[in-house]
């Protein structure tokens, strides 16, 4: 299990072990991941991506419990990466995602990852566009993201998946205020969960307020996110939440936005690994990193800009 | 900036609800910067295998206080090794008697650590197995 040619025919067979190895490999970005990755990548784009995304408490993992086992009643194959924070202090994690989701933990066809966030401050890690397509290199149909609902992972997620579904809960009146800016902009499809609480027709009729207020000027064309109550701890609008990823898609392939989505995908893709490739040569050495501490003594003393010394650092 | 993070799956097999010493281990490998996954209490032989297939872990932490750890714990470890993982090294902890210890050992449980057990140590145990 060292030698990325074999991890990489292996995973294409659908082995778990190897596919698990080469995830790691992604993370730990360790470069027999690279050789790897460049064998599967042809193999990948067939499976549905989906997110789903909302504030801590939400019942984002139990929701994607129930959407695992109505694609399994569908004998589609599940690949599920739940993120959680990684502490940016000391670089651990906690990752407990897995405690809502143990009722298909024997299943073969379902493979659950949970992800760090590893140093990107509360946004996605670099290595969850690969974790996908190893899942999808493994044959999975359809790979769900869950992550935290705060910051910058947000909007990393769109670009990751296909369809992002934010859940949102009754009784968090002000929550929807504070997620309005920027986060219900990300929403393809909206679950209002734990629909059995009070205040759900409140939660319901502010999301519908947005929405009106958002499509005033839309085309007609456009996709206008549909709202679906859901009481995830006993499936009910699992269903409905399921038909709504579905429509999503239907909508992305006949409009053409699916290759639009990829397209962005990609390209935000290309241009973080830059900025990392570029980072990692200029700072990946211990003459990098002495050369770049001179430099920011500089900066300190007031003898440079910042600006300057980063142009100085890409100089060589 | 390649970087090899270790990974721990702390796990409670059996019937036993009590995971505050669980958890206490779990914070203290974050505080360490090692990424725990932790699986929540009931768990079967098979699906701690399976998991700690899925997240590729370095360790698998397991947690007993039921007094069924003589016919858990090596379970645990046939199922990884019935999955071709049997590189993934056990460790048990919990109120485990001593006169048990040994047996575990021989059975494939790396090391077994008992109430009071200093973190730091299992800490320590961990980065070298995991080296």
């Amino acid at each position: 299990m060292d030698d990325p040619g074999q991890v990489a025919d292996a995973v294409l067979d659908g082995n778990p072990r190897a596919a698990a190895r080469l995830i790691s490999w992604a993370e730990d970005r360790d470069d027999r991941a690279w050789r790897a990755l460049e064998r599967i990548h042809p193999e990948t784009g067939s499976a549905e991506i989906q997110g789903v995304t909302g504030p801590p408490g939400s019942g984002k993992s139990t929701l994607v419990d129930k959407l695992v086992d109505s694609y399994r009643e569908d004998e589609a194959t599940v690949g599920v990466i739940a993120v959680d924070p990684s502490s940016p202090f000391t670089g651990g994690a906690v990752l407990a995602d897995r405690i809502r989701m143990s009722r298909r933990s024997t299943d073969p066809d379902v493979f659950v990852r949970s992800m760090g966030s590893r140093g990107k401050l509360g946004g996605l890690a670099p290595a969850i566009h690969d974790a996908v397509r190893i899942l999808d290199a493994m044959g999975k149909d359809v790979v769900v993201i869950e992550t935290m609902g705060v910051g910058q992972g947000e909007v990393d997620i769109v670009r990751t998946a296909d369809t992002v579904a934010l859940v949102a809960v009754p009784g968090l009146g002000d929550d929807i205020q504070t997620i309005k800016a920027g986060i219900m902009e990300i929403a393809d499809v909206f679950a209002v969960n734990k629909a059995d609480l009070d205040g759900v027709q409140q939660t319901v009729a502010e999301l519908e307020s947005h929405l009106r207020l958002a499509f005033e000027d839309a085309d007609d064309d456009a996709w206008r996110p549909p709202i679906v109550e859901t009481i995830a701890k006993n499936g009910d609008g699992v269903d409905e939440l399921v038909a709504a990823y579905e429509g999503h898609r239907e909508h992305l392939e006949t409009t053409g936005e699916l290759d639009e989505r990829r397209r962005e995908r990609a390209e935000h893709e290309i241009v973080s690994l830059m900025k990392e490739r570029v980072t990692e040569r200029v700072l990946g050495s211990e003459e990098g990193t002495r050369r770049f501490e001179g430099f920011v003594e500089d900066v300190m003393g007031r003898k440079l800009t910042p600006r300057s010394a980063a142009g100085e650092l890409l100089e060589r | 900036m390649s970087e090899d993070k270790i990974r721990v799956l702390v796990a409670k097999p059996g019937l036993d609800g009590h995971d505050r010493g669980a958890k206490v281990i779990a914070r203290a490998l974050r505080d360490a910067g090692m990424e725990v996954i932790y699986t929540g209490l009931r768990q079967s032989p098979e699906e701690i295998a399976q998991a700690a297939l899925q997240e590729d872990v370095d360790v698998v932490a397991l947690s007993c206080l039921s007094g069924a750890h003589m016919a858990l714990f090596p379970r645990v470890v046939e199922h990884l090794e019935d999955r071709q993982a049997g590189d993934i090294t056990v460790f048990g902890g919990g109120t485990i008697p001593d006169d048990d210890i040994e047996e575990l050992e021989e059975q494939g449980i790396e090391d077994v650590f008992g109430p009071g057990t200093n973190t730091k140590r299992i800490i320590e145990r961990i980065r070298e197995v995991a080296a």
